[in-house]
């Protein structure tokens, strides 16, 4: 075949085609040859496809003549032959534009960093050319090993050893824009830094005009003139106003550029407000100033002290409320606080610390006492207690010995530990946690729905209720009617607040959802958050999350005379080898006794009875009791203890020795510790608990009355249980909810069924995609948290919405005069400006109240321990 | 006088009325390719309105400017995406929808506002 004529056309990478004339220019240059209305060009995978013969050097050279780098990434023909098919192929393969730019980054997926690799964002580039002359840039910039941009993402990747300020400074000088791509925690403390400057700087902006506005104010107050005379007074007010001016453009003048920048947008804001109450005021107060003669004598009163009062006291609140906010994310915070700075890497035999961002999948990384986990992985060499409590809510202490998974932001306790690094960067489980926290931290209950309708025309509302309230007073008011007109509407202006009702349910749920992450309760949305609360019915699966979801030894009944530690680890012997569950719980359980265990020989199994051997000289027979009777052992003295532990759901396990009976083992799915505990917390809180099982009737009902649910449904087949839960829910009256709690992976439909979908985790597998809400730690105490923790937030949201609306439903029409009438007092346009920076304060230290939420169970603890 | 006054109120509230009520966008925001670089400062989204295709993705790169809280998310309603956008370097948040209509996108008050149009 000739490779360079291509029947069936081509798919060409290319670099640095960014805007619809590449696109021409592309296609003419293809045009003598191959049909060009079978190219088309796809700026966003940055690929030329060509669907008609062409000669593929010939189109390789006449674009990249150009100046676009081409490669050749797929011959169609070739393609066409060896798979039967492309367009999968390449729609799902990764981009790989050349060598150059593969390396960086995938165009699919921005968000992967590559370890190692300084990620800059560029901005200002716009055509092709820029791409060359930035990696230029880039690559003079001493310690520079390589840099490649891609286009697509408008991102540059930098592998080597330079300072980032380099970096950014060469993009700078050849023209562009260059921030650094930094990671959560960097974020982080480059957020914090930033609202520090922002606090700083409202505060001074607040010292500015409130020393104007209180003297000012004070002057009018302790009865000093406030009105224009003419003469030198009218020259002295001309000057207030300047300097007021001066003043409102220094600490107010983002609220006027925003007004501005929103008006030309079509848009309204909070400093449309301010801004048009303000500037009304010293409009005014300028044109009673310069020409008094032009106003009644009655209403040539000044308001300059409004003007800078009210720009002085919304400084101060914007900064109380930085201050708030600050603390209402102290849960992230928390979170990235456990991710350790540096690891120590074992790298051919030695020991040294290196940046976190440098660890790969793979390195053996060693622990020691006191130090954190730096990234996921598997332990390969110690024994050590981790405290995983702050991820999981689990409060004790952990044994990891070779084997065992050990998370990111772990604390290690006791010994020293070597381990492999399975998961680094944004895949550990502590990152994906932080990610799924931030995101559900900004999710919207559909509580908030409404106040979020009303915050979105709040604006324009308020500038015609203020044209309104000053046509009445201009109508209808007692004189000086235009001072009145004035003071009524700049008032509305200024006190009405959609801060307050946009900031409702925003800051709770931001903190209600910390919260929870505190306790180990992941909650991926706000309609979970808000449902988990109002559930009526809960239905909990048996296996896995009532008891531990694996079998273990519960009881050993020994015939008089014998040991029971001897008789279980004769019976662990025999099992050795064994891969059945029943087996595997009893050697699990001589192995934490520590018991040393002998090689059974003559080792035989009969299917559906039991086995049998010789352990140290010594005929063991282990098995039911069918296994008994067959060889001629007899069963009686045990079998009532034996039906007993039946009744409890457990396997009674006869044991013979030496042709004698020696005892019963019972083996069973041990119900959680907690469990009866935590059913009963959920019961106080007024549900109804349902357990749900694929378990014969009689020994579902053992389990559950040990744990004391109400209701049981018993031997539902697993592919049933989704059914079970929507009759459940078509069953449940009007409004109530059902929630179903699983293991999410065998449940998956069943909690997707649900209204919520709990799924109860064991360690850190926060990747439960069907879950609405994921328990972190095994106890179902994380369910009853969970709901309490969301009915303490919608509380919380509620009183916030409440407020916020009686606030601006009381607010306004007493700001707009509607009191005169009645106590013959018109607000003062100050007051509405220290009411309005209180309003969304308040709000924000509501939701803050939320941080000092304790469960119940905390509460039981705290006066245990009181 | 009196009329006069009458007159210039009610004409403001029919500017109000008009200007943030019933203009509609001309000219949105479109891909060339590349990421769309939305700058976030002074109380506005600029661009504000931005048109992508229905099941292309498109980047939207934000650089916020403002420090005020207010501006420190994103919310695009519909999409499931709200994403904290740190001052002074950019945040791209890349969509793909199969779902044509408009998508609003605000921050956490609703005082930044814009539209997402999937056509």
């Amino acid at each position: 075949m000739n490779q360079a004529l291509s029947e069936q056309g081509a798919l060409i990478a290319i670099q640095g085609a960014g805007c619809q004339s590449c696109v021409k220019k592309i296609k003419h240059a293809l045009a003598p040859l191959t049909d060009a209305d079978k190219v088309s060009v796809d700026l966003q995978q940055q690929t030329v496809s060509i669907d008609a013969a062409v000669d593929i050097p010939a189109a390789l050279e006449a674009i990249r003549q150009l100046g676009y780098p081409a490669e050749l990434k797929e011959d169609k023909q070739n393609e066409e032959n060896a798979a039967g098919g492309h367009c999968e192929l390449s729609a799902a393969e990764p981009d790989t534009v050349s060598e150059q730019d593969a390396a960086p980054q995938d165009a699919s997926q921005p968000s992967k960093s590559q370890t190692g690799a300084i990620q800059l964002n560029i901005t200002g580039a716009k055509c092709a050319a820029c791409v060359s002359k930035i990696e230029q840039a880039l690559q003079n910039v001493p310690g520079v090993a390589s840099a490649a941009m891609n286009f697509a993402d408008r991102t540059a990747a930098v592998e080597g050893d330079a300072d980032t300020d380099a970096l950014i400074q060469a993009v700078e000088q050849a023209g562009y824009g260059a921030t650094l791509a930094t990671d959560d925690a960097a974020d982080q403390e480059a957020k914090e830094k930033a609202e520090q400057v922002y606090y700083k700087q409202l505060l001074q902006n607040m010292w500015l005009a409130l020393g104007l506005g209180v003297p000012l104010m004070a002057w009018g107050l302790l009865g000093g003139e406030m009105m224009v005379q003419t003469g030198l007074s009218q020259f002295a007010w001309l000057a207030v106003g300047l300097i007021t001016l001066a003043v409102m453009a220094k600490s107010g003048g983002h609220f006027y550029t925003g007004a501005w920048k929103a008006f030309k947008n079509h848009s309204a804001n909070m400093d449309t407000l301010i801004a048009t109450g303000t500037g009304a005021a010293w409009l005014y107060s300028m044109a009673v100033a310069a020409l008094p003669q032009a106003v009644p004598e009655m209403a040539r009163h000044v308001y300059f002290e409004a003007s800078a009062m009210i720009i002085g006291l919304i400084n101060l609140g914007l900064a109380l409320e930085v201050r708030a906010r600050g603390k209402t994310s102290q849960a992230i915070k928390r979170l990235l606080d456990l991710q350790p700075k540096t690891a120590r890497v074992i790298r051919d035999g030695d020991e040294k610390d290196i940046p976190i961002e440098n660890v790969r999948k793979g390195d053996l990384l060693r622990v020691r006492p006191g130090e954190k986990i730096a990234v996921d992985g598997e332990v390969r060499d110690g024994k050590s207690l981790v405290d995983e409590s702050m991820l999981t809510g689990e409060p004790i202490p952990v044994e990891k010995k070779q084997g065992d998974k050990v998370s990111a932001g772990a604390l290690n306790k006791t010994g020293s530990m070597t381990y492999v690094a399975v998961k680094v960067g944004k895949d550990t489980a502590l990152a994906q946690i932080i990610a799924m926290v931030k995101k559900a931290q900004n999710a919207k209950p559909p509580l908030g729905r409404l106040a979020d309708k009303i915050s979105a025309v709040f604006v324009p509302v308020v500038l015609i209720i203020a044209v309104i309230a000053a046509l009445a007073w201009f109508n209808f008011g007692p004189d000086p009617r235009i001072a009145h007109m004035l003071v009524a509407a700049t008032t509305v202006l200024i006190i009405a607040c959609p801060c307050a009702l946009g900031l409702a349910t925003p800051m709770s749920v931001m903190v209600g959802v910390g919260k929870a992450a505190e306790a180990g309760v992941l909650i991926r949305n706000g309609g979970a958050l808000q449902q988990a609360g109002e559930l009526a019915t809960l239905v909990l699966d048996k296996t896995g999350t009532i008891t531990e979801g694996k079998p273990s030894v519960l009881e050993i009944q020994a015939v008089d005379g014998r040991d029971q530690t001897e008789l279980l680890r004769l019976a662990a012997s025999l099992e050795k080898a064994s891969e059945h569950p029943l087996g595997m719980a009893i050697v699990e359980s001589a192995r934490e006794q520590s018991l040393t265990l002998s090689d059974p020989v003559d080792f035989q199994s009969e299917s559906g009875q039991g086995v049998t051997g010789v352990i140290d000289g010594v005929t063991v027979l282990l098995g039911n009791r069918r296994w008994m009777e067959t060889n001629h052992i007899d069963a009686g003295p045990l079998t009532e203890a034996a039906d007993k532990l039946a009744e409890q759901a457990a396997t009674p396990l006869f044991m013979a020795t030496d042709g004698a009976l020696a005892g019963v083992i019972a083996v069973a799915d041990k119900i959680k510790s907690d469990s009866r505990e935590a059913i009963a917390r959920l019961r106080e809180r007024g549900l109804r608990v349902i357990m749900l099982t694929g378990d014969v009737k009689r020994s579902a009902e053992a389990i559950a009355k040990q744990v004391g649910v109400d209701e049981v449904i018993a031997e539902v087949l697993p592919e049933d249980k989704a059914r079970v839960i929507r009759d459940l829910r078509q069953k449940a009256a009007q409004g109530e909810l059902v929630g179903m709690v699983g293991d999410g992976v065998n449940d998956a439909p069943a909690l997707a069924e649900a209204d919520v979908g709990f799924a109860i985790g064991t360690g850190t597998d926060v990747a439960i995609e069907s879950a609405d809400i994921t328990l972190m730690r095994g106890s179902l105490h994380g369910l009853a948290d969970a709901i309490e923790v969301s009915r303490a937030t919608v509380r919380n949201i509620k009183q916030n919405l409440f407020g916020a609306f009686v606030y601006n439903a009381l607010g306004i029409p007493v700001a707009a005069g509607l009191l005169y009438p009645v106590l013959g007092v018109l607000m003062s346009p100050v007051l509405a400006g220290a009411a309005m920076s209180m309003s969304s304060v308040t709000v924000v230290s509501n939701a803050n109240r939320l941080r000092l939420f304790k469960s119940s169970a905390q509460h039981k603890q705290e006066e245990k321990a009181a | 006088m009196s009329i006069l006054v009458n007159l210039l109120g009610l004409g403001a509230i029919a500017f109000v009325i008009y200007w943030f009520w019933l203009w509609r966008p001309q000219n949105a925001a479109r891909s060339a390719g590349g990421a769309i670089e939305i700058t976030v400062a002074d109380g506005v989204y600029s661009p504000n309105h931005i048109e992508i295709p229905a099941g292309e993705s498109v980047t939207l790169r934000f650089l916020r400017k403002d420090p005020s809280p207010c501006a420190a998310m994103v919310i695009f309603d519909g999409l499931n995406i709200s994403e904290e956008l740190p001052v002074g370097h950019a945040k791209d948040i890349r969509i793909q929808t199969q779902e044509k209509g408009v998508y609003k996108f605000n921050c956490q008050m609703n005082m930044y506002q814009g539209s997402l149009k999937v056509v």
